[in-house]
């Protein structure tokens, strides 16, 4: 039993606890600290990810290789960007608390033990530990009526969502008998093994996960829940489960069930399409800019499934930079949201956004780099999200994918200059209140990511590339 | 001849491209107040762009014609495992756009001295990284650094129309961004396939990929739609008046003397040469939809109320020729087109120059509120006397010499092409000279003119060049023709070579790979 191979894990929910019991014994607020000690944490998490060596743990349930590593970094990644931005948000707001970054923190550890399940079990369990978390972040403010409205929406839909996920599995469980992902995959080569029960058990397990990368047409429980929720917690909620979500519905189909692809190719294809078409069309009515987010990010995950819906490593190494890229560009642009406060008061309407160009024009800048890339504008990286996953799919020939997805992207685009309009072209409005440090920081070092990616793109792409060819041997 | 392109061995086309954006930190850097960072700001830009202007003229003078390929080449490697490289180099084709593209910046920068009074930092910024994405595109040898030079001039001129336009300037933007938006991505998707084809985006090997014939039909529409809007062609040139008309002056001298050749500048670049089979079955409806854009819009600007709608349809008519050169696929149509693009992206230039000289001083461009300018202003009406010949293609000036050749190039193909496509001049006349007796002759009936004044030294100083270069195309074209003969000569005999016996093309071919001049 190699147990070493989930030591971030381990070692992340050992300093959850030690912050638990700091919090509760030291007696002054000691919100900062732990919110510190978690980014500390993460840091420490990821330096073990990228430490240890590959391989199977715990009797085959748990497993280490590129592919998680790679998904580990980024969930870390976007849980720190979001901690930071909590850090001032949730002080201004009245709603700092120690357990805040704690909640964020087991919540991380169930998805890096997404990332890192080898079994439909610990894909479960990690699955269950980050949706309790997430529920409590949710509802966090817990005195206003729509975060707790959020909290409770996201409670009873991601319930039925785990529902049918684990009946999913006990249907392929039952069907096949093993819920380890290589034995699964082992047994599908044989196609008589496939039974009707089987492939049933697969589209629930697809069901229960595309709910939680809010691919339509469960997707819901998205833009309430963006809106209503404290905004560090839209901005956790549009990174770091997306990417566990993600990785794991690439692991699942792209391995275990790969020799199916044949049967859920279509549903993937259907369901990229929706969401596409929907997060282009459905934001366009958007009047509040987390809403415009939240359809934002519904149809990015469109995007990103064109790479699933390949089924190449060529299509998955897509995917993986299309959520590198997307983790960046949204933790800015949301960052950039927070930043919108008027007197202490949080203002979320796009017209708010009116004559920020002249008004600060640093903070304009970063928000217009991060429209112009959520729209795949050249130069910045959302374009190149786009390249590699269009390219994929052109190669294997699913032109109708590519050329719904550059048609949607020119709608989209339509909204996400609207946001640049309001910024530059609408007179002044009144001005935003000073900016703190801790929000500039992830502002600015997300839009220099976005902004010049381009200058090298190689270590991504061939992070990814190697996290691919895993899923491919 | 490779010695005598890198010869210093420092990366000529990178530092000319790449420059501007030097300026553009130079500006931010700057602190102060608001008169200090605006002054800062122009003297910066000026600065900026007129050393890019001076490198782009050692392209001029260590360009050897005689040579048909790409010259001052440059290679780094970019997305390795996809063979895209960042790679530059400039032929016969690029160029000259690349020094028009050098020379009319400045020239924009100084007319637009004291009109833009708001956010004069901004505007600057946006015109040096407009610049970039210029120079960039026309001096890129690989696809993918083509297509992200391409869409990248969007976001610039997107801000720059929108933030200093007139009053509908909002939705000019959105509609300018999203046509062209629109057509782009579907180059994309032409782009990917060619890629996944050849396995390659270098545009010298791409130029010598044969693609399979069915393949290319659909290759040459997602182009078509991304360059036709570009150009613009009828019945996709919607957004340009609107664009025109709503731009800051420099935005419009920009955008009809570089951005509309960068339409033209795909087709010449990707289309003909890379698609020869399909170029050659779409060219009738290209030379259809050219010979509607030459004529309905000729006609449309007759009509205009407005000074700068008039020029902008005057703008898709005379681009209108362009395409019939390009798609005659003979030496005199595809230099003419060549000659008319450089013309028009001078002249039509000039006359919104020209225009934003009344306007500065009336603020407005509705034709019917001037009269009798030439009793006020002689030298204005001089200029404009200059530039309106020009467009209308009088002998020794820039105008005549490219569609001169156009029409040789189509009479190759067919007389009801060539009368047609040459009834342009005959309304271009018609508009341009109607519109010029609008506007200087007769008498000043309005107040307000009584005490117009005259061109100062700053306007003299944009228009002298302009002149000058007007003048010198139409007296001795060789000059600027010298440069891409050798280049349009080995397209011209590519394009034949590959369609070889096609029975289809038997009436052009022998024209096409016969006649020298």
């Amino acid at each position: 039993m190699n147990w070493t191979l989930a030591l971030p894990e381990i070692v992340l929910s050992c300093i959850g606890m030690a912050i638990l019991v700091f919090g509760v014994l030291r007696k002054q607020d000691s919100t900062l600290l732990s919110t510190m000690f978690t980014i500390g944490g993460f840091l420490i998490a990821g330096l073990l990810v990228l430490t240890r060596t590959s391989g199977f743990g715990f009797h085959g349930q748990f497993v280490a290789d590129p592919f998680s590593a790679f998904n580990q970094i980024l969930i870390l990644s976007g849980a720190a960007l979001s901690s930071i931005l909590a850090l001032d948000w949730n002080r201004t707001q009245g709603i700092a608390r120690f357990e805040f970054p704690v909640l964020m923190l087991f919540s991380t550890v169930g998805m890096m033990i997404m990332a890192g399940a080898s079994n439909l079990m610990t894909l479960y369990l990690g699955m269950e530990l980050m949706s309790l978390a997430l529920y409590v972040l949710a509802a966090f403010a817990r005195d206003d009526l729509r975060s707790s409205e959020a909290g409770l929406k996201y409670f009873v839909l991601s319930g039925l969502a785990s529902g049918l996920l684990l009946y999913g599995i006990s249907l392929v469980y039952g069907f096949s008998g093993t819920m380890d992902l290589t034995a699964l995959r082992e047994l599908l080569v044989q196609p008589e093994n496939a039974s009707p029960g089987l492939v049933v058990g697969i589209v629930f397990v697809m069901v229960g996960l595309a709910f939680k990368v809010s691919a339509v047409p469960f997707h819901m429980w998205t833009p309430d829940v963006y809106e209503g929720s404290p905004t560090p917690v839209t901005a956790f909620f549009a990174t770091a489960p997306k990417v566990a979500a993600m990785s794991l519905l690439l692991r699942v189909m792209g391995t275990s069930f790969a020799s199916l692809v044949g049967a859920w190719q279509i549903l993937v294809v259907i369901v990229s399409i929706a969401s596409m078409l929907l997060g282009a069309f459905a934001a366009i009515g958007q009047t509040s800019i987390k809403r415009l987010m939240a359809y934002s990010s519904i149809g990015h995950m469109g995007y990103a499934l064109i790479g699933l819906a390949v089924g190449t490593s060529d299509g998955v190494r897509g995917t993986l930079v299309y959520m590198v890229i997307y983790v960046f560009m949204t933790a800015g642009t949301l960052g950039c949201i927070m930043a919108m406060r008027r007197n202490g008061r949080a203002v979320e309407q796009i017209a708010d956004l009116a004559g920020l160009g002249s008004n600060d024009p640093a903070l304009a800048m970063a928000m217009a780099v991060f429209m112009f890339s959520l729209a795949g504008i050249p130069l910045m990286s959302g374009f190149f999200a786009k390249l590699y996953i269009f390219l994929a799919s052109v190669q294997q020939g699913l032109w109708t994918l590519a050329i719904i997805g550059v048609l949607t992207s020119v709608v989209g685009a339509f909204y996400y200059i609207r946001v640049i309009k309001v910024m530059y072209f609408d007179p002044p409005a009144q001005r935003f209140d000073p900016r703190p440090p801790s929000l500039s920081f992830v502002v600015a070092a997300t839009g220099l990511f976005t902004g010049f990616f381009f200058l090298l793109p190689a270590p991504v792409v061939a992070a990814a590339q190697a996290a691919a060819n895993v899923l491919f041997r | 001849m490779t010695a005598a392109t890198n010869a210093a061995g420092f990366p000529i086309l990178s530092l000319i491209t790449w420059l501007p954006l030097v300026g553009c930190l130079v500006m931010m850097m700057v602190r102060g107040d608001e008169a200090t960072v605006a002054s800062n700001a122009r003297w910066t830009a000026l600065w900026t762009s007129l050393l890019v202007f001076v490198l782009s003229l050692v392209l001029w003078v260590r360009y050897d014609p005689s040579e048909a390929g790409f010259q001052f080449n440059e290679q780094v490697a970019w997305l390795p495992e996809y063979k895209v490289g960042y790679s530059m180099g400039v032929d016969g084709i690029s160029i000259l756009f690349v020094l028009l593209s050098t020379l009319l910046t400045p020239i924009c920068i100084l007319s637009a001295w004291e009109v833009i009074q708001t956010r004069v930092r901004e505007f600057m910024m946006s015109f040096l990284i407009l610049e970039t994405m210029m120079v960039g595109m026309f001096a890129a040898t690989d696809f993918v650094v083509f297509y992200v030079f391409f869409e990248g001039v969007l976001v610039p001129m997107y801000l720059i129309i929108g933030v200093w336009g007139g009053p509908r300037r909002v939705y000019s933007a959105i509609k300018f961004f999203l046509f062209t938006l629109t057509g782009s991505v579907l180059l994309l998707l032409a782009l990917i396939a060619m890629w996944l084809q050849a396995g390659t985006t270098d545009i010298a090997v791409l130029l010598h990929t044969t693609f399979p014939a069915g393949m290319q039909n659909w290759l040459f529409l997602g182009m078509f739609a991304s360059f036709a809007v570009k150009l613009p062609m009828w019945p996709v040139h919607t957004w340009l008046p609107d664009a025109h008309v709503e731009a800051p002056t420099a935005g419009s001298v920009i955008l009809a003397g570089v951005l509309l050749k960068m339409g033209a500048y795909g087709f010449l670049r990707f289309s003909v040469p890379m698609l020869p089979e399909a170029s050659a079955v779409f060219a009738p409806f290209m030379f259809t939809l050219s010979v509607v854009a030459v004529i309905y819009t000729s006609l449309v600007a007759l009509a205009q109320e407005d000074m700068k709608k008039l020029i902008a349809y005057s703008s898709i008519a005379h681009m209108g020729v362009v395409t019939i050169g390009i798609f005659t696929f003979n030496v005199q149509g595809i230099s003419g087109a060549l000659f008319q693009m450089l013309s028009h992206g001078i002249v039509s230039a000039a006359l919104f120059l020209v225009v934003g000289v009344i306007y500065d001083r009336i603020h407005t461009h509705e034709i019917a509120r001037f009269g009798g300018l030439g009793d006020r202003m002689p030298s204005y009406a001089l200029v404009f006397m200059v530039f309106m010949m020009a467009t209308n293609g009088l002998p020794g000036t820039s105008g005549f010499v490219g569609e001169f050749l156009v029409m040789i190039g189509a009479l190759q193909v067919n007389f009801w092409l060539a009368l047609l496509g040459g009834m342009g001049m005959i309304l271009g006349a018609a508009y341009m000279v109607y519109l010029y007796r609008r506007i200087i002759f007769g008498r000043i009936t309005r107040d307000d003119l009584r005490h117009i004044l005259d061109l100062s030294p700053r306007e003299w100083a944009v228009f002298a060049p302009l002149i000058v270069l007007t003048l010198w195309m139409g007296i001795y074209p060789s000059s600027f023709s010298n440069y891409f003969d050798a280049t349009v000569g080995a397209m011209v005999q590519q394009h034949a070579a590959a369609l070889g016996g096609a029975s289809k093309l038997a009436g052009i071919l022998p024209a096409a790979g016969g006649i020298t001049p």
